[in-house]
């Protein structure tokens, strides 16, 4: 291939590209940031949830992580507007990804609290700390340390599925790409520049939990 | 209303079927050091994590300093205390663990802090001041910055007996706060927990250690399948055991 033609190609589209980008960067973002608030309170639910909660919150995780990605999408588009919840395709999107990842973090999240020694929070209760004390002061914190690398696989793969929504038509970079390439027929060069970006966006997710790890390591 | 600081009267508890606690009564006036000994399995660890509600218990009642512990009466009904109730009322205990328990996030001083700041809403300054001046009575002013993965084990003991006691308890809880470490570590523990029997703090102690137990108290309670099986001033029960079950326990166990 022409590396300078295609350049030049690429230049000449960074107007949809950047556009692709920008809307799969504020996806994968919303999505992200919905569900990890979403799976933190899905995780506490899962630990220290009285037992109706814990049933009713482990059946939403379990049916969720069954559901293949795409399914999900598709169900919040074109389902959830039969209750009569009409949501645009980038809304829907957004909410079944959100929704996906919650029990995604959800379950890592049960997973680092319950690897806290019990100690920990009987040793907070000892000096009369109250149960949310406990949680932000004490469990929270180590808990935090535990989920990162498994947070960042998980938001890596909130990323990629980002990609399940030009099915329903969100003009993110994967559609953007297909529209650039059935032009111009150069699908090898615009494919690679796409899988570039997308290696780009988690190459900086994965440096962004390394730095939190770093910020919060504890020094032994 | 007495003027006793704990007072446990008929405690009882179960494990499921398994009652471990069948009726225990045991009263400590301010400034007692009691030691609590026993063998494995006889409920000593129960009752003092009953005593802080660690542990719920179904039957009797615990007070200190006249406040019931854990649950009250309303209308002739047995009822826990709310949360926070309880929360505030375990501030009233201060304890120390067999495995420590420090927080591994937090310094040494964070660690001491914690309470203070959260519990006592004392302003950080103080509170670090507060703390530091407990890191000195346990030895361990330079080690203040120092995270509990960087503390030996009797460094981490004595930080958590800090933690505790910087919160101001009318009661220290100690169980078996020796038998984790290296030999070589027991002393420096067992003399702070000495040096705060001189002071005048109140403790109650769960131990192994006979002979500390025989140094420090005034009184020792002998634990027997959940129940108090003796108990007296260490001379008598350590020279004279008035029970078949304590002259078999002390001779199981090594004096030294
Ligand atoms: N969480 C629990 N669930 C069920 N049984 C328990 C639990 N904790 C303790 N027990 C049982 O209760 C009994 C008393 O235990 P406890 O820990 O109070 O004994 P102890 O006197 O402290 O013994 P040790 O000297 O070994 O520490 C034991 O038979 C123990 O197996
Ligand atoms: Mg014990």
């Amino acid at each position: 291939m022409d590396i300078m033609h295609f350049l030049d190609v690429v230049w000449l589209a960074r107007m949809p590209i950047l556009k692709g980008l920008g809307v799969t960067i504020s996806i994968s973002f919303l999505a992200i940031c919905a569900g990890t608030v979403l799976g933190v309170f899905v995780g506490l639910a899962l630990t220290y949830g009285v037992r109706p909660l814990r049933w009713i919150v482990r059946g939403y995780t379990d049916f969720i992580r069954g559901t293949p990605v795409l399914v999900l999408v598709l169900a919040s588009y074109y389902v959830l507007s039969t209750v009569g919840l009409d949501l645009g395709p980038f809304q829907a999107g957004v909410l079944a990804l959100a929704v996906f990842c919650s029990s995604h973090v959800g379950e890592i999240v049960r997973g680092a609290l319950q690897s806290i020694p019990r100690g920990q929070t009987e040793a907070a209760k000892a000096i009369g700390l109250t149960f949310p004390q406990t949680f932000a002061y004490v469990l929270g914190p180590q808990a935090l340390r535990q989920v990162l690398p498994a947070w960042v696989n998980t938001a890596a793969e909130m990323v990629k599925a980002s990609t399940l929504l030009s099915i329903i038509g969100v003009a993110e970079l994967l559609l953007r790409t297909q529209e650039l390439i059935s032009r111009s027929f150069m699908s090898l060069e615009f494919y690679f520049f796409a899988g570039f970006l997308y290696f780009t966006i988690n190459y900086a997710i994965e440096r962004f939990g390394r730095y939190v790890e770093r910020k919060t390591a504890v020094p032994t | 209303m007495t003027n006793n600081l704990l007072e446990i009267r008929d405690l009882h508890k179960s494990y499921g079927a398994v009652e471990v606690l069948k009726g225990v009564d045991c009263t400590m006036r301010q400034g007692d050091v009691v030691s609590i000994i026993g063998s494995s399995g006889s409920g000593k660890t129960t009752m003092l994590r009953c005593i802080n509600m660690l542990e719920e218990f179904e039957g009797g009642t615990i007070s200190i300093d006249g406040q019931a512990i854990g649950y009250e009466i309303v209308n002739g009904q047995r009822r826990r205390k709310s949360e926070r109730e309880i929360a505030r009322q375990r501030a009233l205990t201060g304890m120390a663990f067999q495995q420590f328990n420090l927080f591994p996030h937090m310094s040494a001083v964070g660690n001491v802090m914690l309470g203070l700041v959260k519990v006592k809403k004392i302003g950080r300054d103080e509170a670090r001041a507060v703390a530091e001046t407990w890191l000195d009575r346990v030895g361990l002013r330079e080690r203040a910055e120092h995270y509990p993965g960087q503390l030996s084990g009797g460094q981490q003991q004595r930080v958590a007996i800090a933690r505790a006691i910087a919160m101001n308890p009318k009661l220290m809880l100690f169980d078996e706060v020796t038998s984790a470490l290296d030999p070589e570590l027991v002393n420096e523990v067992l003399q702070v927990i000495k040096n705060l029997a001189q002071d005048g703090m109140s403790m109650l102690l769960v131990t192994h250690e006979m002979r500390f137990a025989y140094e420090v108290s005034n009184r020792v309670i002998f634990m027997n399948q959940g129940r108090i099986g003796e108990e007296g001033n260490p001379r008598e029960m350590f020279h004279k055991p008035g029970t078949e079950r304590l002259a078999e326990f002390l001779k199981s166990s090594t004096f030294n």
